[in-house]
């Protein structure tokens, strides 16, 4: 029998994605992006929240997607009929994007410096959470449907955004949804989290969500030259 | 769900450490995993076992150090224990708490021939 030795590591299982997340960080700030992760459970809203928001910006700010499902490109294909260019990601068995996966798709869509870049995750409430994209912020939106206990349940999702909309609002009459309850709990899990609420159906409460999303935009893209200086001499 | 694709990046750490450090079969896997690491145990001992198959840790016993939620508790300005992200500070009740630990994940250490 040969004799076993210990090899001490410390090694950080999740070591790799961060690191691809770093380098798309860095890509995204050299370049001026403002880069959003949307995360929820299935069917809450993402992709015609998306899409009401990029009918309503792309005449003002230069836009992309990337998409992420398990299966179909049928979210990309509904991006794609506002006129904004979309990339769809199918992770296969795969329940969250990664940053390596990011990456790729970044390099396929080529988008514009100073743009701004919506990724819409898997709809998984759990899984996206550990998984960096190299993003600015994590948006959470959980739709009114699916009941205020559920930042209590899914605490590491939202203590990561540093947004959350709560989408939907349109339904409220119609439900038992205490949607004062659903925000003290998004604030017990996370205090320093923005909430707003939205309907994509309505429009209500869309100005001020895309207003953040404006200011943001203007924050990451000020870094960049106005114009393109010339060279002296 | 995603405990398999954690699994595969432990056999990737494996793979290139077996190169590194020249090994070729591993005897045991120690894991620490934070509370608040978003981890199923079960579910990741389940994937360990599916995704070493015919790696050089396919047999291999894993460890697994679950360690505590940690918090800082602003009202009493000490390290308090917690099992929740949302969990009230046990000593004042407050909820002005900032989560200083158990988002942790890592291979502490391989034993290896
Ligand atoms: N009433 C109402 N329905 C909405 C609203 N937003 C989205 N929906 C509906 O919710 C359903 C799911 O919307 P999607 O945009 O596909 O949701 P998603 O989060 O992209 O879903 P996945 O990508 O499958 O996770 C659709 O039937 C939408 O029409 C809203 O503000 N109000
Ligand atoms: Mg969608
Ligand atoms: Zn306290």
């Amino acid at each position: 029998m040969s004799q076993t030795r210990l090899i001490q590591l410390e090694a950080d299982i999740l070591g790799k994605n961060n690191g691809y997340a770093q380098a798309n960080c860095a890509q995204f700030a050299r370049d001026g992006m403002f880069v959003l992760n949307l995360v929820s459970s299935p069917g809450s809203g993402k992709t015609t929240l998306l899409c009401k928001t990029l009918e309503a910006l792309k005449d003002t700010l230069d836009l992309a997607v990337i998409e992420g499902d398990q299966q179909t490109s049928a979210d990309a294909d509904r991006i794609r009929a506002t006129g904004v260019p979309a990339i769809q990601v199918n992770t296969g068995k795969g329940c969250h994007l990664d940053a390596h996966m990011v990456g790729h798709a970044v390099e396929s869509l080529k988008p514009a410096k100073g743009s701004v870049l919506l990724i819409e995750n898997v709809g998984n409430l759990v899984c996206p959470a550990g998984f960096d994209l190299g993003e600015a912020h994590k948006v959470a939106i959980l739709s009114v449907t699916e009941g205020e206990d559920k930042p209590l349940k899914y605490p590491d999702m939202f203590a990561a955004s540093d947004l959350v909309l709560l989408n939907k609002v349109d339904l409220l009459p119609h439900l038992d949804f205490d949607i004062e309850e659903a925000e003290a709990n998004v604030r017990r899990v996370n205090p320093r989290a923005r909430v707003l609420r939205v309907s994509a159906r309505s429009g209500e409460g869309m100005e001020a969500w895309m207003q953040w999303l404006k200011g943001g935009a203007m924050m990451a893209s000020a870094t960049l030259p106005a114009t393109a200086p010339l060279a002296a001499e | 769900m995603h405990e398999m694709a954690l699994c595969e990046s432990i056999r990737q750490i494996i793979e290139e450490q077996a190169g590194a450090q020249g090994f070729t079969r591993v005897e045991r896997v120690a894991l620490d995993v934070g509370a608040f690491s978003g981890v199923e145990v079960e579910a990741l001992r389940f994937g360990f076992d599916v995704v070493m198959r015919g790696s050089l840790a396919e047999t291999a016993r894993l460890e697994i150090h679950q360690s505590k939620g940690q918090g800082w508790c602003l009202p009493c300005a000490r390290e308090v224990e917690i099992a929740q992200r949302y969990d009230a500070c046990p000593h004042c009740g407050s909820y002005q708490m900032q989560v200083t630990g158990g988002e942790n994940l890592s291979i502490r250490e391989l034993e290896v021939f």
